[in-house]
Parts: structure tokens; sequence; C-alpha cells
């Protein structure tokens, strides 16, 4: 690792209830790569991204140990406000979730939130924003109409507007092309290559080609265990414990 | 065989659906026919003359004017009460929390019990004070009726949004509060449908308010005076033994389903509108 860290898991256990999701789980995530998270079906990967914005906070049942440290601060200490670590994160899950707002007002949420009240100012960010994703064009007509009625790819990536909007340090992605068409999938895949000189990338992904194409590191994980982390060629064409070799060899055989 | 109770229960479901709505337009159909004759417009533009509804000259105004200052009121007052607790049990507590559960199922209980109850409930509190019927006691007592008919239709409309939404707007910063008011956006056909039920149950109850709201010639004039209602009104007209005046009960029914449907269909378009307008900003 040659950068500082910009997340730094040490010692963490989640359980839901009883059952233990993640297991002790250490790693070091660098500062402006992008690291992909792959591994099974339940293997805990959503589970652990949460546990970088806090969002198990609210769940019933959902025990989280140790430490996470972002910018060397242990985000689970006491004195820490959540909504400080969360506007330091954007977050994009599955499925695009626009809020019952305008194209324009989900841009507009988060600054102001955090009090930007200027018209002017909001205007020009929201423009910057949809800018920034590659989605301006194709909405600078209709800002003002409902956000439901983008393209699914669309919303995403008003999505990925909205969160960059709050001038997040990383961007946390749960299999954000999930649920998008190839060309769409290429455009955000596109977009992280972009961002990455500017934030750093945290990516849950099922496909081994987009890890390929989009990260710079590799974190594999087997029930609720980190198995091996390196580089992504490093990782993928040379691993090192049986786990990932079976795994990735079960998608490019 | 199979095909045979295929068939079975398919007669049994069309049976079902042709009984209820077969019902529906034969109340319909009742009123119209017995309340038509007895229509005029001095129904709705008069108030009562003869005292009591017992003449048949006059009209019901006063209890047009009353039924509807009682179920808007009552409605914003529960919507004022409900909507705070619908957020605190689906933003600030856990899901499937203890408090919450309890919460829920005292809801459904207090779904459950007659309006009678709430009618005399009120009453007893209001001797104790030594209040006399009025239209804000009227209110109070419809209002405490129709609060669980609308935290639990709410509650389904919140407990639909997805937790991504909520999940969302936290990422974004977002806190408790702010995230609890993306939900009500969210849910806000659900929040208009609780009030629409709402409002139907209480312009429709008798029982409630017949010691708490009271009854008189006059349309109410303050929260303090007492406010005759169209439910009652057809009581009293039904009872009468002149068949005149039963006849003018049919036309206060017919008023006041008529009045129903008024609000239901503007409810819907202002659905429609609001579904637009929360997207303006
Ligand atoms: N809210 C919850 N309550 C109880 N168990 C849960 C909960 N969420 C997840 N789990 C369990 O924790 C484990 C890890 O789940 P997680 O969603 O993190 O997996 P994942 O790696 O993201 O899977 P996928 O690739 O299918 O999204 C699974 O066994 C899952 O069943
Ligand atoms: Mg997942």
């Amino acid at each position: 690792m040659t950068n500082t860290p910009h997340i730094s898991v040490q010692n963490l256990n989640l359980y839901y209830g009883t059952r233990q999701a993640l297991k002790n789980i250490n790693i070091n995530i660098p500062d402006k790569k992008v690291t992909s998270f792959i591994g099974p079906s339940g293997c805990g990967k959503t589970s652990l991204l949460k546990t970088f914005n806090r969002l198990h906070d609210s769940a019933l049942d959902v025990r989280v140990a140790g430490k996470v440290l972002v910018d060397g601060e242990n985000i689970y200490d006491k004195q820490v406000e959540v909504t400080h670590i969360r506007k330091k994160m954007g977050l994009l899950s599955q499925r695009p979730f626009p809020l019952p707002l305008s194209i324009y007002g989900n841009v507009a949420y988060g600054p102001k939130l955090h009090g930007v009240k200027d018209k002017p100012l909001l205007d020009a960010l929201v423009e910057q924003r949809l800018k920034e994703v590659a989605l301006w064009d194709e909405v600078k007509d209709r800002l003002h109409t409902p956000a439901t009625g983008l393209s699914i790819g669309q919303q995403q990536r008003l999505c990925l507007a909205r969160g960059l909007a709050v001038e997040p340090e990383i961007i946390l992605g749960d299999e954000p092309t999930s649920a998008l068409d190839p060309k769409s999938t290429h455009k955000v895949e596109e977009l992280f290559l972009e961002l990455k000189n500017k934030y750093t990338i945290v990516l849950v992904t099922h496909i081994l080609r987009q890890a390929r194409r989009v990260s710079d590191y590799i974190v594999f994980v087997y029930d609720g265990q980190i198995i091996e982390f390196g580089p992504t060629e490093e990782l993928l064409l040379n691993p090192k414990e049986e786990l990932t070799k079976d795994y990735i060899r079960g998608f490019f055989s | 065989m199979k095909k045979l109770e295929e068939q079975f229960f398919k007669t049994l479901m069309i049976l079902a659906t042709l009984l209820i709505v077969g019902s529906f337009f034969g109340i319909i159909f009742t009123i119209l026919k017995k309340g038509l004759p007895a229509m005029n417009m001095d129904m709705i533009t008069q108030i009562p003359q003869g005292g009591y509804y017992q003449g048949s000259k006059g009209g019901v105004l006063n209890a047009i004017a009353g039924s509807l200052f009682l179920a808007l009121g009552a409605s914003a007052l529960a919507l004022a009460a409900s909507l705070p607790i619908v957020m605190y049990l689906n933003v600030y507590l856990k899901k499937s929390s203890v408090l919450g559960r309890i919460t829920r199922l005292s809801f459904d209980v207090l779904f459950g019990i007659p309006s009678i109850v709430y009618g005399t409930f009120a009453f007893t509190l209001m001797i104790y004070f030594g209040n006399k019927a009025s239209l804000l006691a009227g209110i109070i007592t419809v209002a405490a009726l129709v609060v669980p008919v609308m935290v639990r239709t709410m509650d389904e409309a919140f407990r639909s949004c997805p937790k991504e939404l909520s999940d969302a707007a936290y990422s974004l910063g977002a806190t408790r509060w702010e995230t609890a008011k993306v939900l009500v956006l969210q849910a806000v056909s659900g929040i208009q449908t609780a009030v629409l039920l709402a409002f139907g149950r209480a312009i429709g109850d008798t029982a409630a308010v017949m010691f708490t709201a009271g009854f008189g010639d006059h349309i109410p004039s303050s929260l303090a005076s007492p406010a005759p209602t169209l439910p009652l009104a057809i009581f009293f007209q039904l009872s009468s033994p002149s068949e005149a005046v039963q006849a003018r009960a049919y036309a206060s029914a017919l008023i006041l389903t008529f009045i129903v449907l008024v609000i239901s269909i503007a409810s819907r378009l202002l659905g429609k509108r609001l579904q637009k307008n929360k997207t303006r900003s």
C-alpha cells in the first residue's frame, strides 16, 4: 500500500441478532482509488459497505463491533456526529431510489440540507453536478418534472449527481449497475474512471469484468471474511488463496 | 375435479362481488327514490322550521353546516395528531420494536371500539368539567374516534416506502426529522386516503356526536355553540310519525351521500395535483 488509507477498518464484526455476518474484518482502503469488493451472494458485501456510513444505525438487532476510521477518525466513536460522517460519502444502491421530488429537487436536496439557500448558486450547483454525470443534456429542459419519469439508467446517474452534490470524499456503490442495460452500465463505469481522480471509490460488484475494468484494487470476500486483497491484475491473474482461485475460475472458464 | 373446484370458487367470487355492488346500488336507489320527492332548494338553503326538523317546512342547512364543520375540524385535528405518531413509529422507532408493536396493537383495539363508547366517555368528561355540548366537544370526540383509522392507514403507506429511500436521505446527511419529511412526500397519496377515510367516518357518525356536539336549529356560530349534524337530523326525521317528515329523512340522507361523494372526488383530483406539485422544488 503506497497511499495513506482513506478508510481503515479494524477488527470489525457485525451481527444480525445472534448470527455473525462479518468476521474480524481488517482492511485499508486507499485514497483516490477504486477498490472493488467481490464475492458470492450473501457473503456480506452490502453489510460491510453499510458500516462505512453507519447505515446500520437505524436497524433493529444489528450490532457492530470494532473500528472504522475515516480520515483517521473512528466513526463509531460516541462523540462523532453521524450526519457529518454520512456527508462525506455518496451512496449508490443496487437500484436507483430517487427522492419524491423533481430532478432539480433531487440534486439540490443535499446542498439545501446543508444550508445552501441562494437560488442562483443552487442552479449552478445542480447544473454542474448533472454535467458531471453526463445527464445535463438529457434533462435540462425538464428539470422540474418528477425524477421518477426518468429511465432507470438516467435515475442511477441522477442518484450519483445527488450524492456528489453534498461534496463527498468517498463514493460507495453497491452493485450500482445491476439494474442497468449495457449502455448505461458503460456510462456509469466511465464516470467512475473519471471520478476516481477526485474521489475515493468503493464498489461492490458481481461482475468480475467490471471489477477488472474499473478498479485499482480488489477485495475478495467469502462467508463474512476477507480472503484476499490486492491490486486488480495481481488478484485476478495470480490469486494466492484456493477460495479466490475457485471463485475466479468459475467466472473465466 | 380441478375444473369443478375452479368453477365453484369463481362463481362464489362473482356472487360476492355482485352482492356488494348490488347492495351499493340498492342503497343509492332507495335514497334517490324516497329522497328526491322531498328534495327541494329549501332543504339545502333553509334552517328547519317547526323545531328539531319536526315540521315539513324549511331545510337542514344547519345540519349540513354542522356536519361539515365537525368533519373538517375532526379530520384536521386527527391529522395533526396522527402524523407525528406515524412519523415516530416509522422513523424514530426501529423496525419491529416492542413499543412500536404495542402502539400498533392499541390502535387496532381502539379501532374496534364502537363510537357510542367514545361518545359516552367524552360525555362523562364533559359532565365532570361542567361543559355543555358544543361543536368543539364534538370535534374532539370525533377526532379521537378517527385517529385509529388514520394512524393505521398512514402507517401502511409509510411502511410501504422502500428502506433504500430513507437510506438515501440518511446518506445525504439528512437527520431523522428531515428523513421523515421525505417519507411524508413519498406517502402523500396514502395520507390522502387516510384523511378521506377518516372524513367519511367522521361525517357519518351519529353515536359519538349525539351527546357531545348536541343539536339545535341554528348554524353553529362558534366552537362553543351546539352543532347539529346530518346523521342526527336523519334520525329525528325518520322517527317522526308524519310521513312527510320521514320522506325528508331520505332527502337528508341524499345530501349526506352527495357530500361524501363530492369530497372523495375532489380529494382524488387534489391528490393528482399534489402529485404534480410536490415535484416542483
Ligand atoms: N437485515 C438483516 N437481518 C438479518 N440478516 C441479514 C440482514 N441483512 C443481511 N443479512 C444476512 O447477512 C448475510 C450477508 O448479507 P449481505 O446483504 O451483506 O450479502 P451480499 O454479499 O451483499 O449479497 P448480495 O451479493 O446477494 O447482495 C446474508 O447471509 C444475509 O442473509
Ligand atoms: Mg448486496
